[in-house]
């Protein structure tokens, strides 16, 4: 099972270790450190390196590797989704998953990271139930403590664990009760030159906050079910109801909690919101080229298109761009060779457009590669698959809580080819 | 208020300052001192010499003190054996606290703290908490055990806490079962052949239902554990997969992974024509796509897993070829991946996509991926026949950007095209000869003069442009060296008249003043051919080359099976078995795949290593790490073969020897083929060129098959005594190696015939059928003459005695020792290996007696040297009883004489391979209480004489 944990940030300083069996000497990052430097861009670190005696799998965010040694045949997924958890449970507990908030609190780090492993076996790694063992830190908390000396350890045994609902715990009490459920899509795809769709699917969540009293029974239908067929769900959801009946019926955690991902992949139900019209060319002399962007709106359902960015991954000779915007600003940063175009609202009438010149290093050969757009947007109130919540019915409790359902659509890897 | 305060303090006394602090009066304080104590720790600074000061903070009430306490011990309580004791008598007083939270993080620290000492205290602790009446507190017991078998594995067994680790696995709490599953699980990690997950039908039905309540990590180590239950039928593995099939919709990645093991394991029993079948098929798809939807990291593993998975059933995603396509900002360790996949599930149907995708990937920045992409184009030309022109069309448009590298990447795959599709595409050769100067890499020259050699006649300056290239030809790498060698050969036997003068300069470059001895050998090989037979010459290295298999890249067949019952694990991200794994390797069990019986399936993989060396070769030639798969092909032949051959295994060394040796004798254009190509087309090439090559080879053969004996070794046999007549049976393979099938046996020489002589006992749970049997090559050639005769299935608890007539016309190997037979029983559960050894008088025959002269005339003629002198003490027998004895094994007297008081006997043998072996017996018959006879044994192949003489010995004192 999981030996220990490195973490490692940026600069290549190791800046905590964690051993749940033996120690194992920090030496063994070394091999981790050569394969970061052969990587060049830390994203590109493969996940799992071989070493003469261990392995070592890893994950990068939020600019820290999460570094996890392995001495016997584990499967990797089941480690990559444990360092998941790890870093998710640091953003939830610090508010960010950062080396700062980290160091700052190391000892809730180490008792976490205690109680999420035994012997490299996961133990509690369900929010909830890490809360009721450990209380995050919050400033009310950290003055009562030092002022009346009691700690941040909870006392009692948590309830949650040993139910057969181990994702929520008993006596929970609300004065306002209350359901919200955003339903966020975010569209990957791929268009090419001409602005045909090469490859587009969408990535569902349903993402849940439930504050509600008791143990509460739900239940989530849909006006078009028959849209989801390749789903995933929170280990709350009764799977045999969703088979039988497309219904989502559910005891819930309390709090935030992803209920539901789904993937739509069939083309015809896959809208493209905004269509680019591109031109970038570099000439043959004079080290220089030329770029004109246009964006406007496609299928939106009559929904407004906000927050939209154009970014651009210029080739390497690029040094400056000297362009015009219509609308938004533009920003090119000669050292990353980043184009970032902030265009925000999407205006039908009068559609943006960036256009200007490039220029290149001097002597430099044309470019060979294309570079590659890519959008981000954002509609509000609008899930571009069409899905839509019919109804949240409550069962076991008697008072009525406020529910409410929002949609947000926005782009997720969309790229235009050029 | 942050913690960070913690590392303020790095001022020379700040242990000294900690001291102070932890022997505080105030409860604060001390907290306070054990939380810098910690924060020190966790950066790595040494904290150890404060122990005693912080053990002395562990008898509190307050829980968090309590934990951080903990966590110090667990950290320096190795280094401080001693001072650990301390903290001895606090845990086994917390193990009875009454709040169950106590009692678990006490048995749980416990369990962390790795020094001998503590653990003899644990014992009696951990026993309790295993039946604590809180589920919490068993299932952290559980998780104890395993910890403790990692620091004394002796201590857990004699503690009988294996068993009550197995009782737990039917606990009504699910969450502690999968503990338990969990634990058995890394212990039997170490313990390959423990039985110690013993499933069954019922234990599965308990796992099962656990499966569905306990916490996702239980869901994985219960996966995981179900995964090597074999169903007794086709229902069984049905309802198995329906239960499983729900965690395909899980949210953790690793418990989708796990179950799609399952599946795919299973569905290997259900019969194909089956609706469920076809139903499950459908049901797999969407969880993979779902799963390139996660992190990058995650992605990676799932592509790996997904690259074995479309190589065993290509049609559960051959409609999602979309989702493979390469991301802008994907990792390069993605699109590498993806790539792969992508070609894999190219067809004639999506092939434009493919192809206007892979042109796409070919102007991006990343070198290595553009030169993936590049190659990937020339795999779908090969691939897809249909797609060729297209395909060359586009390496032709890419030849075009002159980008060096794709350049070079083009005109590689393009000779590959060449090769699968002769006299169709060499207009374009015209283009590639203009690149010819930008190619600077070894594989890109080698490809290109390839085509040149080989299209000599339709390049008018072929000689011109080879010529440009033997200007440098020392500073060529060797790969360059040879195929220039070649080409120019065979320019010259296409223009014989212009080329004379080069054809001379290339040989005595690579026979006179080359250093690399395979160079040299080519080229003398062709210096000899073309001046003794022209005509031979033009047959050889002109000979039609046989076309290149569409995909030289999967994974051979049996490795594939191993690794889709691996899915998850590192050997799927490796695509390496297990078995090939450092650390990993404790105890591995070789895992295959088992089809439906009777399925058209099961037929497939004999066929791999059954075709006979006349036949095509079969496309991958597994490298020396492979050899063990193969062995598991060998066993897969159907019990109903009258001989058993062991041929498979005479032919891998053929084929080792082919691969390795011929190809650089015979040398056509293997070396350079390399690369995406693998050996096999080589092999092909040595193959049709030089079919006399071939008896050669196999002469040969045992040598090289020594890697396969050494393989066998492993096994370390139980060695027999080697009886006369018939030795009492030994136990050959214990229960507890093969999964509850005991061997024993002994062998028999009745009639003329060999048999062998086994008791096949059933200690397993569950029936055993469809036995078969198989010998490695051995010294005398033994070979099961019939199938191995168990007609009727093996119940539990039953033995059955069965004798098995051998032959001696098995494919022969020298073993060490000489009478080691190596041997593969399989059953429906799994194959299993042992080895014995056989009295060799077993193969002493009847027909052994020499005539008189010729025994003379052949004692002299051996030399002196092969002779062998032993002794045999404590014999009481005279002359004549000996004598008579010895005759019952074969063993025949042919004269006897007295001289001063001894009696001389002079015996001969004779081993069914036709040696010789003679004998001189001096028995001293003066005193008969002391009975001392001495033997001189002659042979012309002495190695034989030790294993007669035991013979002798063994025969005389039984």
């Amino acid at each position: 099972m999981i030996h220990s944990l490195f973490l490692i940030n940026n600069a290549g300083d190791l800046f905590l270790e964690k051993h749940w069996k033996s120690v194992i000497s920090r030496s063994v990052c070394d091999y981790f450190f050569e394969a970061r430097e052969k990587a060049v861009e830390p994203d590109n670190v493969p996940p799992v390196i071989r070493t003469p005696h261990h392995y070592l799998i890893n994950i990068y965010r939020e600019k820290i590797f999460f570094v996890s040694v392995i001495q016997t045949e584990v499967p990797p997924l089941f480690v990559i989704e444990f360092l998941h958890r790890v870093a998710e449970t640091f953003q939830d507990y610090f508010g960010e998953c950062s080396e700062t908030t980290i160091k700052d609190n190391v000892v809730i780090v180490y008792e976490l990271l205690e109680e999420m492993l035994d012997n490299g076996f996961p133990l509690a790694t369900e929010s909830n139930i890490l809360k009721e063992l450990i209380r995050p830190p919050t400033i009310l908390r950290s003055m009562v403590n030092t002022i009346t000396g009691s700690s941040n350890v909870g006392e009692t045994l948590p309830t949650g664990q040993l139910s057969t609902i181990p994702w929520r715990r008993a006596g929970v009490k609300y004065t306002n009760n209350e359901a919200y459920f955003d339903v966020v899509e975010e569209i990957d795809a791929i268009l090419d030159k001409s602005g045909t769709t090469v490859f587009a699917e969408i990535q569902g969540v349903i993402e849940a906050c439930v504050k509600l009293s008791g143990m509460p029974d739900l239940s989530l239908s849909f006006m078009n079910p028959r849209l989801l067929d390749d789903v995933s769900f929170h280990p709350c959801v009764r799977y045999k109801r969703w088979e039988s009946e497309r219904v989502i019926s559910f005891i819930p955690p309390d709090g935030n909690f992803q209920l539901m991902s789904y993937h739509i992949s069939a083309q015809n139900l896959v809208a493209i919101p905004v269509y680019v019209k591109q031109n970038i060319s570099f000439f043959e002399t004079g080290s220089s080229g030329r770029m004109d962007i246009t964006v406007g709106p496609k299928q939106t359902m009559g929904k407004t298109v906000e927050c939209l960015v154009v970014t651009v991954h210029m080739p390497k000779v690029v040094l400056s761009a000297n362009l015009n915007a219509t609308q938004g600003t533009y920003n090119y940063d000669p050292v990353t060779k980043i184009l970032v175009w902030d265009i925000g609202k999407l205006n039908p009438q009068k559609l943006p457009n960036l256009k200007g010149s490039l220029s290149l290093q001097s002597g430099a050969p044309k470019p060979e590669e294309n570079p590659s757009l890519n959008i981000d947007l954002k509609i509000q109130q609008l899930a571009i698959s069409g899905l839509k919540v019919n109804r949240l019915d409550m069962y076991g409790e008697k008072y009525k809580p406020f529910k409410g359902v929002k949609y947000v659509t926005k782009a997720g890897k969309f790229q235009v080819r050029t | 208020m942050t913690d960070s305060k913690y590392f303020t303090t790095t001022k020379k006394g700040e242990i000294f300052e900690l001291k102070a602090e932890l022997n505080s009066d105030k409860k604060e304080k001390k907290k306070e001192a054990v939380k810098k104590v910690i924060a020190s720790m966790t950066v790595g600074k040494d904290v150890s010499a404060l122990f005693p000061d912080v053990v002395n903070c562990m008898q509190t009430d307050n829980l968090e003190l309590k934990k951080l306490v903990y966590l110090y011990l667990m950290n320096y309580a190795k280094s401080q054996p001693d001072m650990a004791i301390m903290a001895v008598n606090t845990f086994v007083k917390d193990c009875e606290d009454p709040n169950p939270l106590i009692r678990a993080l006490a048995v749980r620290t416990m369990g962390c703290i790795r020094v001998d000492k503590i653990t003899e205290y644990l014992c009696e602790p951990l026993r309790k908490c295993l039946k604590d009446e809180d589920p919490y507190v068993r299932k952290t017991a559980a998780v104890c055990v395993a910890k403790l078998h990692d620091i004394n594995a002796q201590l857990v067994e004699d503690q009988g806490f294996l068993d009550t680790l197995k009782d737990l696995i039917s606990d009504s709490n699910p969450m502690v079962v999968a503990n338990a599953v969990a634990a058995l699980s890394e212990i039997a990690e170490s313990h390959p052949n423990s039985n110690l997950l013993d499933l069954n039908p019922q234990t599965i039905n308990k796992l099962l239902t656990a499966l569905n309540e306990c916490t996702e990590w239980g869901q994985i180590f219960i996966l995981d554990c179900l995964a090597n239950y074999m169903p007794r039928d086709d229902r069984e593995s049905q309802s198995i997969c329906e239960r499983v099939t729900p965690r395909l919709s899980h949210a953790n990645s690793a418990v989708v992974l796990s179950a799609v093991k399952v599946l795919m394991k299973f569905m290997e029993m259900l019969p194909k024509d089956l609706d469920y079948y076809g139903t499950l098929l459908k049901k797999l798809a969407p969880p993979l796509v779902t799963l390139l939807s996660a992190e990058p990291e995650l992605q990676y593993v799932a592509l790996r897993n997904i690259n074995l998975i479309v190589q065993k059933r290509p049609e559960i995603l051959k409609h999602e070829m979309k989702v493979f396509f390469v991301k802008y900002n994907d990792p390069i360790y993605v699109k590498l991946e993806k790539l792969d996949i992508m070609i894999r599930l190219a067809s004639q149907a999506n092939i434009a996509q493919v192809l206007a995708e892979l042109k796409e990937y070919a102007t991006e920045v990343d070198v290595d991926f553009v030169r993936k992409a590049v190659r990937a184009i020339g795999r779908c030309a090969i691939k897809v026949e249909q797609s060729a022109e297209r395909c060359v069309s586009t390496l032709l448009d890419l030849i075009q950007t002159k980008v060096n590298y794709v350049v070079q990447e083009a005109i590689v795959v393009i000779k590959d095209i060449f090769r699968k599709y002769p006299n169709k595409y060499e207009s374009v050769i015209a283009t590639l000869c203009e690149n010819l100067d930008s190619l600077d890499e070894p594989e890109a020259r080698a490809a290109m003069i390839w085509i040149v050699g080989e299209y000599a006649e339709r390049i008018d300056n072929a000689d011109e442009l080879l010529e440009s290239f033997l200007e440098g030809f020392h500073d060529e790498s060797t790969q360059v060296q040879l195929q220039l060698l070649t080409a120019i050969v065979k320019l010259f036997l296409k223009k014989p008249t212009e080329t004379q003068e080069l054809v001379q300069q290339v040989l005595s470059l690579a026979t006179q003043d080359s250093d690399n001895p395979d160079l040299r050998d080519r080229g003398y090989i062709y210096w000899r051919l073309l001046s003794t037979d022209p005509v031979a010459a033009k047959e050889v290295v002109l000979a039609e080359k046989p076309l290149i298999s569409e995909e030289t890249d999967l994974i051979e067949p049996t490795l594939l099976e191993e690794l889709i019952c691996h899915i998850g694990t590192l050997a799927s991200v490796y695509h390496k078995p297990p078995s090939a794994f450092v650390e990993g390797s404790r105890g591995v069990q070789h895992k295959k795949l088992t089809a439906r019986a009777g399925s058209g399936e099961s037929a497939e993989s004999p066929d791999v290593g059954l075709s006979g060396p006349s036949e095509a070769p079969p496309a991958v030639i597994p490298s020396q790490g492979d050899l063990l798969g193969d062995l598991l092909n060998l066993d897969l032949a159907p019990p109903t073969a009258t001989v058993p051959s062991v041929q498979p295994s005479m032919q891998m060394g053929a084929m080792d020897l082919l691969g390795g040796g011929l190809d650089s004798l015979m040398g056509d254009e293997s070396d350079t083929l390399g690369g995406d190509i693998g050996g096999s087309p080589s092999m092909g090439g040595g193959l049709g060129v030089a079919p006399a090559a071939m008896p050669a080879a196999l002469g040969g053969a045992p040598a090289v098959g020594g890697g396969l004996g050494d393989l066998f070794d492993l096994s370390g046999g139980v060695g027999m005594p080697t009886g006369s007549y018939v030795a009492p049976k030994t136990v050959w393979l214990p229960a507890m190696k093969a999964k509850g099938l005991e061997i024993s046996g002994t062998f028999a020489r009745r009639g003329g015939i060999i048999q062998m002589d086994l008791s096949l006992t059933n200690k397993a749970m569950s029936v055993m059928t469809d036995f078969a049997i198989q010998f490695n090559r051995n010294s005398f050639g033994l070979a099961p003459a019939g199938p191995l005769q168990v007609l009727t299935p093996l119940s539990p608890n039953q033995t059955i005695d069965v004798s098995l007539p051998l032959s001696t016309s098995g494919p022969v190997m020298k073993m060490e020792p000489l009478n080691n037979l190596q041997v593969a029983v399989k059953n429906n559960i799994d194959v299993f290996y042992f080895s014995c050894q056989y009295p060799i008088s077993m193969i002493f025959v009847e027909d052994g007696k020499m005539e008189r002269q010729v025994f003379l005339a052949t004692w002299k003629d051996i030399p002196n040297d092969n002779e062998a002198l032993f002794q045999i003490k404590d014999i009481h027998l005279n002359s004549d009883a000996a004598s008579n004895k010895l005759q019952g094994s074969n063993i025949f007297t042919i004269a006897k004489r007295t001289v001063e008081g001894q009696d001389m006997l002079y015996l001969s043998v004779k081993l069914t391979n036709g040696i010789w072996v003679l004998a001189e017996m001096r028995i001293q018959t003066g005193n008969p209480n002391y009975t001392e006879m001495e033997l001189s044994i002659k042979c012309r192949a002495p190695e034989v004489s030790p294993f007669v003489f035991q013979c002798y010995e063994l025969v005389l004192k039984n």
